[in-house]
C-alpha cells in the first residue's frame, strides 16, 4: 500500500529497482518451474524439459494427491494457530512469539494425557473417550499459559513501544521452550500407537486419505466454525472486534478492554491445545521444539492470509501448507533442484517473503485498526 | 551520595502502620508465588545438580542459592511501594518483618509438600527430575519431617530477612549487596581466577581464598567481605572523588580522563593474555567472538532500531565465505587463498548479504521485518546444509581442515593456540569498537537514532531512511562476518549447526541485558552472559550452567524488558526514551502537589 503511494510521490531509489527486480525474478522462477513442471508431465524425454532437468520424471496422480492431502491437514494445523497470532495481532498489535510455544504445550500435555490413558487401557478399549479427554487437558493447559503468559509477561507493557512486548514474547518463547526441555527432559517422546481404522486410508471421492489426516481436517473445520460462531454471532465476539477496532472507544462504549484481551488470549491458546493435540496424532511424536517452526510458519500463514482476518489466517495456513508440501516437487525438483525436500522449511518462509513483497496486505486483505497499520 | 542523604531527610515520612495492618491477600498471593518458585527451581533439579558447584566450602553452594535467594528476594518485593513525587510515606517496621516471614512461610510450606510428595507420590513419568537424589538434597538425607519442617523455618527466616532490608539504612543495603555480590562472583570465576593467578605468580593468594576441592574457604570469604566493605566505604568514593580531582586540576574534560581510562584497557588487553592460561584465553576469544556479534548487532538493533531476528546469516556467511576461501579441502571452488585475503572476499560477501536481505525487509513494519530476517536466516542454513548446495559448502559434512589465520605474511595464528586467537579477536574488537564509536557520534549515527525514535519525522527533517537503514545493516552484517571468519580459523571447522537461530537470540540477550546502544553495556553483557554462563555451544565458567543456561537466558531476557529495558548499563539517551512516560508522570504529580499547596494556602487565607 505504501509502496504504492509513495512510488507514484517520489522518483523511485535503487532499493525501489531492486524490489522490482526480486519481484520478477521470483514470479519467474515460480513460473518458470511450473511450466518445466508441466512439460515434463506430458512427457519426459520433452527435449526442453530434459534440457533443464535431465533426471526429471513424472509425478503420479496417487503422489500428487497424496502431497495435496498431507499438505492440507499440515495447514488445517497451521490454520489454527494462525488464528491466535492473528487474534493477538488484532487487538495488541504486537507478534506473540511465544504463540508457538502454547502450541507445543498442547503438544506436550496430550502426549502426557494420552500415554497416561494408554497405561490406563482407555486408550485402546475407548479411544473416542481417551481422545476427548486428551484434547480437553491440552485445550485447558495451552489456555493456562496463554493467559498466564499474558498476565505476568504482556499486559505490564502495555503501551510501550512496539518492539519492546516482541522481544518480552521471543524470552518467554525461550523460557517454555526449555521448561519443557529441563523438567521433563529433552528429545523427542512419542504418543501411543493411533487405532487402525485411522491410520487406514478412506475412500472420499476420487481421494483416499489417511483416516488421520480426515480427522485432522474435520476437526479443524469444527473448530474454525465454533471460532467463527464466537466471533461473529456472540457478545464477547462483538466486545473482541471493537476492542481490535478501537480500545479507547470501546472502553468508552462499556467493554472490559483487560478482561477482552484476556478472552482473546484465552481463545487463541484453546485453538493451539486443539492443533497441538493433531500434531501429536498427525506424527505421533513431540519434541520441546516442536513449536518454534510451526509457530513461525503459521506466523507466516496469517500474513498471507492477511492479518487480522480470521478466514484469512485459516485459507493462509492452509495455502501455505499446501505450497510447502507441493512446491519442491512442482517448482524446485523441475528446476533440477537435487534434495528438494530438504528445502520444505526454507519453501514456506519464501512464501512469506514474496507474499511480503507482492501484496502485504495478505491475500485476502488485513484488519487492524489505523493504529495498529501506522 | 550526599545527594540522595539529603532528599532521603527532605522527605516527611508518616508513622509507621501496625504490624497487622495488612494487604493481606497481596501476602498470599506473594507467598503463592514464593511456593510455585522454590517449587519450579526443585523440578529443574538445580539444587541437585548445581550442588557439586561449591560457593563456600561447607556452607553454601550453587545448589542452595538457587533456592535462597527467592524467599529473600520475594520477602522483599511484598512490602516494596513505588514512590512518587508528593505520596505519603510511611515509616518502615513491625509491619515490612511480619509481611516477609509470611510470605516466605507460605513459600517454605510449598516446598514442604513437594517433600511430602517427593516421598510418596511418584511422577516420575512426565517429571524425569521426580527422584530420590532430588528428596535427598532436599531434606538432607534426614527425612521427611526434618526437610519439611526446615524449608518452613529457614523460608520463613529468609522473608524475614528479605523484610529487614527495608528496615536497614541504605548504606547498610548496599554493603549487603557489595558483599554478596563479591562472594557470588568470586566463587563463579574460580577457575579463572585459578587460572590467573597462576600466570602471575600469585598462588599463594588463591590458596589463601579457596579450598582445594572447590569452594571459597570461610576464612576467604570473610577476606573477600572485608575487600568488599572496604572498597564501598572508602576506595569506591576515592576513586570517583580522585577521577574528578584529576579532572579538575589538569582542566581536563572527564572524556579525557575516559580516554586515559581506555589507554589502561588497550594495554591490559595487550599485556594480560601473556599471563592468562589456556582455559582463560579460550574463554576469552568467546567472549571476544560474541563480542564482536553483540556489536554488530548494537548498531542494527540498538542504534538504528531493526529488530534483525536473522543476525546469524552473516555470521554464517563470514565462517563459510572464510572456509571455502582458505580451506584446501572444500568441495567445489577451493582457491585456497591466506586467510588475510579471504577476509577481504568476506567483507565484499557480507555487503552482498547485507544488502540482499536488506532491501526486501527495509520497508516492512518493524515485527514483519523481525519474522523474515529470522526467515531469511533460516533460509541460508537450510540452504547451506541442502544437498542441493553441498557443492560449495558440503552440507551436513561441513567444511573441515581449515588452516589457521595468517596476517599478512608477519605471523600465523593457528586456531589450537588461544593466546594467538585471542589476540586476533581482540584486534578485530578494537577496530569494532573504534568504528562503532566514530559512527554513533556521526551525522550517520545521529540519522540512525532519528530513524530509530520516529521514522515519519527524521524523513522529514530530510533523513533518506531507506540508506541509513540499509547501512546500518550492512555494517552489522560486516561486524559479523569478521567474527564468522574468526570462528572458522579457531575451529578449524564449520558446519551448519553452528549457525542456528538459537545464537541470533543469544546475541540479541547479550545486547538488551548489556544496555542497547552503548558500547561498555555490550561488552558487560558478552563478558557475563558468555564468559559466566556460556555461549549457544561454548560453555562458560560455570560449566554446570550448561543445561540451565538457556533458561536463565529466557527468564533474564524477560525480566530486563519488564524491569529495566534499557540494559545494566544504559544509553543515556535511549533510557530517557523509555521510560518517558514516568517523567512525564514525576512532572504531573509534582505539578499537582504544587496545586494542592497553593490551593491550601488560598484555602487558608480567606477564612482569615
Amino acid at each position: 500500500m505504501t509502496t504504492a503511494m509513495r512510488s507514484k510521490a517520489a522518483p523511485r531509489t535503487g532499493v525501489d529497482w531492486f524490489l522490482t527486480f526480486l519481484r520478477v525474478l521470483l514470479s519467474g522462477l515460480v513460473l518458470f518451474g511450473l511450466s518445466a513442471f508441466l512439460l515434463q508431465q506430458i512427457d519426459p524425454g520433452n527435449p526442453l524439459a530434459s534440457a533443464i532437468n535431465p533426471d526429471a520424471n513424472r509425478l503420479s496422480w496417487d503422489a500428487f494427491q497424496g502431497l495435496v492431502i498431507s499438505g492440507l491437514s499440515q495447514g488445517a494445523m497451521y490454520g489454527l494457530i494462525a488464528l491466535g497470532y492473528s487474534m493477538v495481532y488484532g487487538v495488541l498489535g504486537f507478534i506473540n512469539f511465544a504463540h508457538g510455544e502454547v502450541f507445543m504445550v498442547g503438544a506436550m500435555t496430550g502426549m502426557i494425557t494420552s500415554n497416561k490413558l494408554f497405561e490406563a487401557g482407555v486408550w485402546e478399549d475407548n479411544f473416542l473417550l481417551a481422545i476427548l479427554i486428551a484434547v480437553l487437558v491440552s485445550v485447558i493447559c495451552s489456555t493456562v499459559t496463554a493467559v498466564v503468559t499474558e498476565r505476568i509477561a504482556y499486559r505490564p507493557l502495555r503501551g510501550s513501544p512496539r518492539l519492546i512486548p516482541l522481544i518480552t514474547s521471543i524470552g518467554v518463547s525461550f523460557f517454555i521452550q526449555n521448561t519443557s526441555a529441563v523438567l521433563l527432559g529433552p528429545g523427542a517422546k512419542s504418543y501411543p500407537r493411533l487405532p487402525d481404522w485411522l491410520r487406514d486410508d478412506i475412500g472420499i471421492g476420487p481421494f483416499d486419505i489417511e483416516g488421520k489426516k480426515l480427522l485432522v481436517l474435520v476437526v479443524a473445520g469444527l473448530s474454525m466454525g465454533a471460532l467463527w460462531y464466537l466471533v461473529e454471532r456472540t457478545k464477547t465476539g462483538k466486545a473482541m472486534r471493537a476492542v481490535a477496532e478501537d480500545k479507547e472507544i470501546a472502553s468508552l462504549m462499556g467493554i472490559d478492554v483487560d478482561r477482552t484481551i484476556v478472552t482473546t488470549f484465552a481463545v487463541g491458546g484453546a485453538m493451539a491445545g486443539v492443533a497441538g493435540i493433531l500434531w501429536g496424532i498427525l506424527f505421533g511424536s513431540v519434541t520441546e521444539f516442536t513449536g518454534f517452526l510451526p509457530g513461525i510458519k503459521a506466523f507466516s500463514a496469517a500474513v498471507v492470509g492477511g492479518i487480522g482476518n480470521l478466514g484469512g489466517a485459516m485459507a493462509g495456513g492452509l495455502t501455505l501448507g499446501s505450497s510447502e508440501s507441493l512446491a519442491p516437487q512442482l517448482v524446485l525438483e523441475p528446476l533440477g533442484v537435487t534434495g528438494h525436500t530438504q528445502l520444505k522449511d526454507a519453501v514456506a518462509f519464501l512464501v512469506l517473503i514474496f507474499v511480503l513483497l507482492v501484496k502485504p496486505t495478505g491475500l485476502f486483505g488485513e484488519r487492524l485498526s489505523a493504529e495498529e497499520r501506522a | 551520595m550526599s545527594e540522595t542523604m539529603n532528599t532521603d531527610d527532605a522527605v516527611v515520612l508518616a508513622p509507621a502502620r501496625s504490624a497487622f495492618d495488612q494487604d493481606w491477600r497481596k501476602i498470599v498471593n506473594w507467598g503463592l508465588i514464593c511456593a510455585l518458585a522454590l517449587i519450579f527451581v526443585s523440578l529443574t533439579d538445580m539444587p541437585d545438580k548445581l550442588d557439586k558447584r561449591v560457593i563456600v566450602e561447607p556452607l553454601l553452594s550453587m545448589g542452595y542459592l538457587s533456592l535462597i535467594w527467592i524467599p529473600i528476594a520475594l520477602g522483599n518485593f511484598v512490602t516494596r511501594e513505588v514512590v512518587l513525587e508528593g505520596m505519603a510515606q510511611h515509616k518502615k517496621g513491625l509491619r515490612e518483618l511480619v509481611a516477609g516471614v509470611s510470605v516466605g512461610a507460605i513459600g517454605g510450606a510449598g516446598l514442604a509438600l513437594l517433600i511430602w510428595l517427593l516421598d510418596t507420590r511418584d511422577l516420575s513419568d512426565p517429571l524425569v527430575n521426580w527422584n530420590d537424589a532430588l528428596l535427598e538434597v532436599l531434606s538432607f538425607g534426614e527425612g521427611v519431617g526434618y526437610g519439611a519442617i526446615f524449608w518452613i523455618l529457614a523460608s520463613a527466616g529468609l522473608g524475614l530477612a528479605g523484610g529487614a532490608l527495608h528496615l536497614l539504612p541504605a548504606i547498610a543495603n548496599r554493603l549487603l549487596f557489595a558483599i554478596s555480590l563479591t562472594i557470588v562472583l568470586s566463587a563463579s570465576l574460580e577457575s579463572a581466577l585459578d587460572d590467573i593467578s597462576e600466570g602471575f605468580q600469585l598462588e599463594w593468594l588463591f590458596e589463601a581464598l579457596f579450598e582445594k576441592k572447590g569452594g571459597l574457604s570461610v576464612q576467604g570469604a570473610i577476606i573477600l567481605a572485608v575487600f568488599a566493605i572496604a572498597w564501598v566505604l572508602f576506595l569506591g568514593g576515592q576513586a570517583k572523588r580522585g577521577r574528578a580531582a584529576v579532572a579538575a586540576r589538569r582542566e581536563l574534560s572527564p572524556t579525557k580522563v575516559n580516554t586515559v581510562g581506555l589507554v589502561l584497557i588497550a594495554v591490559a588487553a595487550v599485556v594480560l593474555p601473556m599471563f592468562l592460561g589456556r582455559l582463560t584465553n579460550d574463554l576469552l576469544t568467546n567472549v571476544g567472538l560474541f563480542l564482536l556479534l553483540a556489536l554488530g548487532l548494537n548498531i542494527v538493533v540498538g542504534l538504528a532500531g531493526i529488530l534483525d531476528l536473522g543476525y546469524v546469516a552473516f555470521y554464517a556467511v563470514g565462517g563459510y565465505t572464510a572456509a571455502i576461501m582458505t580451506s584446501p579441502t572444500s568441495p567445489g571452488l577451493s582457491p585456497e587463498l591466506p586467510w588475510w585475503v579471504a577476509i577481504f572476499v568476506v567483507v565484499f560477501m557480507a555487503i552482498v548479504a547485507g544488502l540482499f536481505i536488506g532491501a526486501p525487509v527495509i520497508r516492512m513494519r518493524g515485527d514483519y521485518l523481525a519474522i523474515v530476517t529470522l526467515g531469511f536466516g533460516e533460509i541460508i542454513r537450510l540452504t547451506v546444509r541442502s544437498d542441493w548446495a553441498s557443492g560449495f559448502t558440503g552440507g551436513a559434512q561441513g567444511i573441515l581442515s581449515i588452516p589457521g589465520a595468517d596476517i599478512v605474511g608477519i605471523a600465523t595464528v593457528k586456531g589450537t593456540d588461544p593466546q594467538q586467537v585471542l589476540y586476533l579477536v581482540i584486534g578485530f574488537v578494537a577496530i569494532a569498537i573504534y568504528v562503532s564509536w566514530r559512527l554513533e557520534n556521526s551525522r550517520i549515527g545521529r540519522a540512525w537514532m532519528a530513524v530509530r525514535e520516529d521514522e515519519s519525522v527524521a524523513e522529514a527533517m530530510g533523513i533518506n531512511t531507506v540508506n541509513s537503514k540499509l547501512q546500518a545493516f550492512v555494517v552489522g552484517a560486516i561486524l559479523a562476518s569478521f567474527s564468522g571468519a574468526i570462528f572458522a580459523a579457531k575451529v578449524g571447522s564449520v558446519f551448519e549447526s553452528s549457525f542456528k537461530i538459537l545464537v541470533s537470540i543469544v546475541i540479541l540477550v547479550i545486547v538488551i541485558v548489556g544496555g542497547m546502544g552503548r558500547i561498555a553495556g555490550v561488552a558487560a553483557g558478552a563478558l557475563v552472559l558468555v564468559g559466566i554462563l556460556g555461549g549457544p555451544n561454548q560453555p562458560g565458567l560455570l560449566a554446570e550452567f550448561s543445561e540451565f543456561k538457556l533458561l536463565i537466558y529466557g527468564a533474564l531476557l524477560i525480566w530486563m524488558m519488564l524491569k529495566r529495558p534499557e540494559g545494566l548499563i544504559p544509553n543515556v539517551r535511549r533510557s530517557r526514551e523509555l521510560h518517558q512516560d514516568e517523567f512525564l508522570q514525576d512532572a504531573w504529580l509534582k505539578a499537582q502537589a504544587d496545586d494542592d499547596d497553593d490551593e491550601a494556602v488560598s484555602g487558608e487565607a480567606a477564612p482569615a
